[in-house]
């Protein structure tokens, strides 16, 4: 039945709704297809089989009892998806990609995981993730790295590099991602599908495991921009358990097709197109803006000035952050505990040898950003440079109606290439972490290929709040396009 | 400017880490390499420049009233913690303070 895993979430709510075939089914068909790839693409931690199965006949028994005149059935009932592990859903285990949460059975399900269970999704399993989401490559995930669906030997990008995979290889329609500095944006990129980071406080962050709380957000995966916004409507919205959540109406997103882009205005910031970008990246975005001139949108060049001050501000207030949010990770009240010598080994030694590297080294940055004598020299600048840069979009928001740019300046990469430096592996953030920094949306979806067949994607950046924008844009470029509809063989 | 060894013992103290010989010597190295680059900031003029607490404006809906709802039970939470007595988390005795 690995046809069914190519349909669209459109084409498989309608065959669902129509009784073409069942969940359960289709669900049998995501595992069967992740025990099939995943012992060579490690995109899931956690595969529930049973419990996926049994939700699935649950959702068709739902939809058999169905009578008109009953209230409405839930709009995604029996849609199978994948969840990223650093959000909790009750009942599974949630690691975070790290050995401290070895062992870890999550007592409660993020909200926004909850609304699309509400909405009637069947959760396939967990995906693989850098360590509490800290990374650009899966490398940093302490139960081994995800492949890439496209060239096994490069990475799938990161740190939601495990559902980026697990869409690529049509393992699943759908998956949930986190963005705090381009973990969606980065591996959608990478393997040559569509993900939205949304506005900060768009979706409620409550049950998503924190690192830096003021630039995390929760984003999706799929294959078309169409099916991302089919499920990202019922995900967003104000929470009463998440007080940075919005409470401004969440809009219907409109998935109908726009037949061009009259009247759109599209920045181009010349500070994404930097000597560093590997020449088919920029030749591909560049095609692609130059296709949505043709559509009728008006392409103007912007200037993003601070956007080189984008890597040091993300990388001394994300690990700021983070070193106060993982503090809660001291083998008292859950995890494994490495010594119960005294209250301070206990603390020392759990933290000291279940983090991974990565993470220690965020910890010890951020931890010294925030020490006495360094603090105004490095958080507070930062802080204050980060107005600097949310200025700039202000501005050019002002003149256009989206900004069009680079997700990376590179297609996946080998792995190992940047494991000893990890000022390199920084660096290839630069063109995501604006869009954090500032707190608006960002939407990537795919544009082209390189020499070496690694897909390309193009990331559209609107307003706060304009993630309806974004998706119109993208919708239009995806009716006359079929980047998105290419797929790694096998 | 490179971070010495004590600089780096000093933050792994603060952060309650335990590090090995290696990776003390790592941190060293890398951790100056970041804080390097990341004095390219303090060239930034920025008098005048408020620093961002929030990208969201504050909302007025942010308080509730303080009344008691339903919680996780607290059976469900101990089920992941190391080690407990009686609904309460067990510790080493906190009174016999080491460094």
């Amino acid at each position: 039945m690995n046809d069914l895993l190519s349909l669209s979430v459109r084409q498989l709510l309608t065959g669902l709704n129509e009784r073409a075939f069942t969940s359960e089914v289709l669900t049998s068909a995501c595992l069967e297809r992740i025990h099939t790839l995943d012992g060579d693409l490690h995109a899931f931690l956690y595969p529930d089989t049973e419990g996926a199965l049994a939700a699935a006949r649950k959702a068709d028994q739902r939809r058999a009892d169905w009578r008109p005149g009953d209230t409405p059935l839930p709009p995604l009932l029996g849609l199978p998806i994948a969840v990223k592990d650093v959000l909790m859903v009750e009942g599974m285990p949630c690691t975070c990609g790290s050995k401290i949460l070895e062992g870890f059975i999550a007592p409660y399900t993020a909200t926004a995981v909850q609304r699309l269970l509400d909405a009637g999704v069947i959760i396939v399993g967990k995906t693989n993730t850098d360590e509490f989401a800290m990374g650009s490559s899966t490398e940093n995930s302490a139960y081994g790295a995800t492949r890439n669906p496209w060239n096994p030997t490069h990475v799938p990008g990161g740190s939601s590099g495990g559902s980026a995979a697990a869409v690529a290889a049509r393992m699943v329609p759908v998956a949930l991602g986190t963005d705090t500095g381009g973990s969606v944006r980065q591996p959608a990129s990478f393997c040559g599908v569509s993900g939205i980071k949304p506005t900060y406080g768009r979706v409620s962050r409550y049950g998503l495991v924190a690192y830096g709380s003021s630039l995390d957000s929760v984003g999706v995966f799929a294959r078309s921009v169409e099916d991302v916004a089919l499920v990202f409507r019922h995900m967003a919205g104000e929470d009463p358990l998440d007080a940075t959540s919005s409470d401004r109406p969440v809009p219907e997103y409109s998935t109908e097709p726009c037949a061009d882009l009259e009247g759109i205005r599209i920045g181009v910031p010349q500070e994404y197109f930097t000597e560093g970008i590997q020449p088919a990246v920029a030749a591909a975005v560049r095609e692609a803006i130059a296709q949505m001139e043709s559509l009728g949108a008006e392409v103007t060049q912007i200037s993003l000035s601070h956007t080189r001050y984008a890597v040091p501000v993300y990388y001394l207030l994300a690990p700021a952050e983070a070193s106060a949010n993982l503090a809660r990770f001291d083998g008292v009240r859950y995890g494994p505990r490495e010594t119960n010598e005294s209250l301070h080994r206990l603390y020392d030694q759990t933290r000291g040898t279940r983090f991974g590297s990565e993470v220690k080294r965020r910890i010890m940055l951020g931890t010294y950003a925030l020490s006495a004598g360094y603090y105004d020299a490095y958080y507070a600048q930062a802080q204050k440079v980060r107005t600097l840069i949310k200025s700039d979009f202000d501005a050019a928001f002002q003149q256009v109606d989206v900004i069009a740019a680079p997700v990376a300046p590179t297609t996946a990469f080998p792995f190992g290439q940047h494991s000893d430096d990890p000022l390199a592996m920084y660096l290839e953030d630069v063109f995501t972490l604006p869009a954090n920094l500032a707190g608006i949306p960002g939407l990537a979806f795919p544009v082209g290929f390189d020499n070496a067949g690694l897909p390309i994607d193009l990331q559209l950046m609107a307003a706060p709040f304009a993630e309806q924008q974004l998706f119109e844009i993208a919708r239009c470029y995806q009716t006359v396009t079929d980047w998105h509809q290419q797929q790694p063989m096998r | 400017m490179k971070l010495s060894r004590q600089e780096v013992e000093h933050i792994a103290r603060l952060a309650r880490l335990t590090l090995t010989e290696a990776e003390i010597v790592r941190y060293q190295e890398q951790l100056s390499d970041i804080l390097d680059y990341a004095a390219m900031l303090q060239s930034v003029d920025t008098s005048g420049i408020a620093p961002v607490t929030s990208v969201l404006p504050p909302k007025a809906s942010a308080l509730r009233a303080d009344q008691p709802g339903d919680t996780t039970p607290l059976s469900q939470l101990f089920n992941n913690a190391p080690d407990q007595q009686d609904d309460q988390f067990k510790v080493p005795p906190v009174m016999e303070q080491d460094a």
